[in-house]
């Protein structure tokens, strides 16, 4: 970051300009700026994901060749959790369980939500900085210091939390059940609670910041999707992490005083425990109410993000930017009420699991009308194939493809069959992880000009890209018939299917040597990324204003960052920002700032 | 910063740009979006509340049953105190919205006068709970029982009126221990004859009229009688059914019966994590956790309020030409006191 050589000015309108230099602990560490933030976000998540990336490197070596010494193993595990290079069976849990939650909070949430909604929402509707910025540096630092709880959990003695990134009671909650259920599930926790205050100040500043600093002209019908898709991402986080944090604290006070919400009669190593009358059922209920909205809060930037990068490159105005916004907010809508798809095995009444089924059902709608407006704006657009733009399209494929088993898994006759296999765990990483990993990477590709004033190396981004989705999928492709030949998720060793069905032994066996090579491709792969990203940061060609001949808000801001975003008074905005090749227009893009001509239509 | 242009601009929408379009200042917006959030937090305890209370085979307690004494008074005032503290914390959100409408007019002097009100009402709220908690966790005279089939029974009152626990008047020690004297007559002056009581009971240290006292000692228990004493029956252990009742001298011999004769635990007084007299186990757990949490919120609320109130005093809102953050600190008591009313309502009345 050092290489943003420029004088931080702040500016405002009342006063005029005076001119004074900024510390460097209020410019780069307790910055208030919303630009600094999302690059600060941007950085602690790329370093959680690529723990995370590495933790599942260690776990998929234990699956591929189970029981064989692996000096990488060692290496990284050391005689502790990984004796002779063979993986111990708690750690294995261990990096299971640290690898969702970094990659499902931490990367997902955290990176993406945090970078590009602090970065895009004061930039695209034309506002110095976020409502509060003193509550938005709050924010990071919490995230921050939530990240580096849960890093220090993987390096105590008992190990991290082992129980699963849902950290289902009672083993969450028992340590005598397992060793992670002590020290680490309660550092797990109290990360947790720090991550979702942080997630809470945020969100609250993002819903306000666009509510009430929209600049002249800019109604919410031109706002970019991203800020919708952004808007709507910080309501689901309002209204389900807080039922998260309930779950939560109940969990603690079962683990530490001796409470019994969620344990009732539970007989571990033969000794009776004194808990009774409580519902593991409960914390489901409660965690799962926050957990299916959070598929959305995850998923939700990427679309917007993906929305913006389609529509610039297709030099096409966005197809059915209602109906985008619309079916943003019925995705929001239904998906508070469908929670409990995730329970079908869990005994409930099958005419509630039915309930269920049609309302999840539901929410193919709207996914089916964003994916065929993205189609739509593709089709017959002169598409400029950028690094950002591949990854978007990238985006648009997984979000198919697991949309389609999503289909599947959302009927309960069907899951029954499929629940808690790999079918499931390839369903989820491919709409969940893929969709917004590749859309995290279309916004870094796209806005990288925006955050550090330079460009990335395209060539390197299209190797990036193709490592990545063709590892992407040699990993989750395979996995689903790994899940339909009957290996349940997050067992160590499937040998003992050699007892009672060679078949299915040799299928579960094979593929995960082809998904855990294909993992550590796409690993690999993100090593060119690493290099683009920080080589660019420092030596990459300086971006011009408006490298892409977008429309929106943050183009028309200087190279150079300032705080304030624009020197002078604020834009005004005249249109929204999808007027790409308008008829009658000079060119194929034409700014929000620019008036509408004589007789002009708006969209 | 924050994008505050210090001219205006004419606008055909609400929703333009350039403007709120809730006309209110964006802490005020954010201080609503907490509150909805911290509504869901609530939302899910009450939530858990009613998934145990469906879950629970136990009888769950009823309010009126579980609180029913006042501070000095004793038992025999069902839900009186709650009900009291819940008025006194209602009347704190009334000053609460004085004190803001004091600042609306930049009256400071009123302002002044109503957050204190709405301070004092809040220490009290906090004060209350912490005496509810406390008799709570103590229980009551009798305690819960464990019956011969073990079934578990409250002790409440008969048909014929109050309930009463006769009073212990003194322990007579009839064979010497560490430190009383075979003759000596024990009275509320030596030691605490409830406690000690108690004690015994739980430790099945009760023979027949002879007490074990914890300095070895054996004494002769010189207690009144009970009245009308009804045993009323929370969970079943097979002979007796919930809801079954039994009055008069039967019902206090088998209350006696089950642990005169030395058996230990057979009556658990009052509450705590794993046990408590008044029903299932997660029936005081989520009374500590939810009443535990909304405390915590109120006694925040009295913090904040309390910082409001100095910047006030020092002039910070008469300088800054606006009482606003009175307002915001007002929207937030307001919502702990809504929160109580859900409280009172789910766990005292229903």
């Amino acid at each position: 970051m050092a290489a943003i050589t420029h004088d931080a000015h702040n500016h405002h309108d009342s006063h005029g300009h005076d001119h004074h230099e900024e510390g460097f602990v209020s410019k780069y560490i307790f910055s208030y700026d919303h630009k600094m933030i999302s690059k600060q976000y941007l950085i602690t998540a790329v370093v959680m994901g690529l723990v995370a990336m590495l933790l599942s490197i260690l776990f998929r070596i234990q699956l591929a060749w189970p029981g064989e010494s692996s000096d990488f193993l060692s290496f990284f595990l050391g005689e502790t959790w990984a004796p002779n290079g063979i993986l111990k069976e708690n750690m294995y849990l261990g990096l299971v369980t640290i690898h969702g939650t970094i990659m499902v909070f931490f990367l997902l949430t955290g990176g993406l939500s945090g970078t590009f909604s602090n970065l895009l929402i004061p930039l695209q509707i034309g506002a110095r900085d976020m409502a509060s910025g003193f509550m938005n540096m709050l924010s990071y630092w919490m995230f921050f210091v939530s990240s580096v709880i849960m890093l220090a959990s993987l390096f105590i003695e008992t190990g991290p939390a082992m129980s699963g990134w849902t950290v289902y009671p009672p083993l969450s909650a028992l340590p005598q059940a397992v060793e992670g259920s002590g020290l680490g599930m309660t550092l797990w926790l109290i990360s947790m609670v720090l991550f979702v205050a942080s997630s809470l100040l945020g969100g609250i500043n993002y819903m306000v910041t666009v509510i009430n600093l929209r600049t002249k002209g800019m109604k919410m019908s031109r706002l970019p999707l991203s800020v919708w898709a952004f808007f709507i991402t910080a309501v689901l986080g309002l209204l389900s992490f807080p039922v998260l944090v309930s779950a939560v604290l109940l969990l603690i006070m079962d683990k530490a005083l001796g409470t019994s919400f969620y344990l009732s009669d539970i007989i571990v190593n033969g000794e009776m425990l004194e808990n009774h009358g409580g519902s593991p059922i409960l914390y489901q209920h409660l965690f799962w109410f926050l957990g299916h909205p959070e598929v959305y809060i995850v998923l939700l930037p990427s679309l917007g993000i993906s929305s913006e990068v389609i529509a610039t490159n297709s030099r096409k105005p966005i197809f059915g930017y209602k109906a985008m916004i619309g079916s943003i907010m019925a995705i929001g809508f239904l998906s508070f009420i469908v929670w409990a798809h995730h329970m079908f095995v869990t005994g409930m009444n099958p005419f509630l699991g039915s309930v269920f089924v049609f309302t999840t059902l539901l929410i193919a709608i709207p996914s089916a009308v964003k994916v065929f407006n993205y189609l739509t704006t593709l089709w017959k657009g002169s598409i400029i194939f950028t690094p950002a733009m591949t990854f978007s399209i990238g985006m648009v494929s997984s979000f198919i493809t697991g949309g389609v088993t999503g289909i599947i898994l959302a009927d309960s006759a069907l899951d029954i069959n499929v629940h808690d296999t790999y079918f499931v765990v390839a369903h989820f990483h491919v709409v969940m992880g893929l969709s917004a990993v590749f859309g995290m990477f279309a916004g870094v590709y796209h806005w990288f000009p925006k955050m550090f004033g330079k460009m990335m190396n395209t060539r390197l981004g299209y190797v990036h890209f193709w490592i990545t989705i063709v590892g992407a999928y040699g990993v989750f492709l395979p996995m689903h018939f790994v899940g339909l030949a009957g290996a349940p998720r997050r067992y160590y060793d499937y040998s003992v299917y050699n007892e009672f069905d060679q078949g299915a032994f040799n299928l579960i066996f094979d593929l995960n040597k082809v998904i855990t090579v294909f993992a550590i491709i796409a690993a690999l792969g993100q090593l060119v990324f690493l290099f683009n990203f920080f080589y660019s940061i420092f030596r990459g060609p300086k971006a011009p204003q408006n490298p892409w001949r977008a429309n929106s808000l943050e183009w028309t801001t200087p190279v150079e960052h300032m705080h304030g975003n624009w020197p002078g008074e604020l834009p005004e905005v005249h249109r929204w920002s999808y007027d790409y090749s308008k008829p009658g227009a000079d060119e194929d893009f034409i700014p929000q700032t620019v008036p509408l001509k004589e007789g002009e239509e708006e969209h | 910063m924050a994008g505050h242009a210090a001219h205006n601009l004419n606008q055909t929408t609400d929703w333009g740009g350039k403007t709120s379009p809730f006309k209110i200042s964006y802490g005020k917006i954010m201080m609503w979006f907490f509150l909805l959030s911290d509504a869901l937090t609530f939302g899910a305890f009450l939530v858990a509340l009613g998934f145990a209370r469906y879950a629970a085979q136990d009888a769950w307690p009823i309010g009126e049953e579980t609180f029913n004494a006042l501070p000095f008074l004793g038992s025999g005032f069902p839900l009186a105190y709650v009900a009291f503290m819940t008025f006194l914390l209602i009347l704190s959100s009334v000053t609460m919205v004085l004190a803001v409408e004091a600042g609306h007019r930049m009256d400071k002097k009123g302002v002044i006068k109503w957050m204190i009100a709405t301070i004092i009402g809040g220490f009290f709220f906090v004060g209350s709970q912490a005496w509810e908690w406390s008799h709570f966790i103590h229980g009551t005279h009798f305690g819960r029982v464990e019956l011969e089939d073990g079934s578990l029974a409250n002790v409440v009152a008969g048909p014929n009126g109050k309930l009463k626990f006769g009073e212990i008047k003194s322990f007579e020690v009839i064979e010497a221990g560490h430190h009383y004297r075979s003759g000596q007559v024990l009275t509320s002056k030596d030691l605490d004859l409830d406690h000690e009581w108690q004690h015994a009971v739980v430790g099945g240290h009760i023979h027949g009229n002879e007490i074990h006292l914890h300095d070895g000692s054996v004494a002769r228990i010189n207690k009144e009688k009970d009245e009308n004493v009804r045993l009323l029956v929370k969970k079943t252990g097979g002979k007796y059914k919930i809801g079954d009742a039994i009055d008069g001298e039967e019902a206090v011999n088998m209350y006696y019966g089950a642990f005169n004769n030395g058996t230990p635990t057979k009556v658990v007084y009052g509450a705590n994590m794993t046990e408590n007299e008044y029903g299932p186990k997660t029936y005081a757990n989520l009374f500590f956790f939810i009443t535990g949490f909304h405390g915590f919120h109120v006694s925040i609320g009295v913090l904040i309020n309390i910082i409001i109130f100095i910047n006030v005093l020092m002039g910070t809102y008469e300088r800054r030409g606006h009482y606003e953050m009175v307002e915001k600190s007002g929207l937030y008591w307001h919502f702990v006191d809504l929160v109580w009313v859900f409280v009172f309502t789910f766990f005292y009345l229903i």
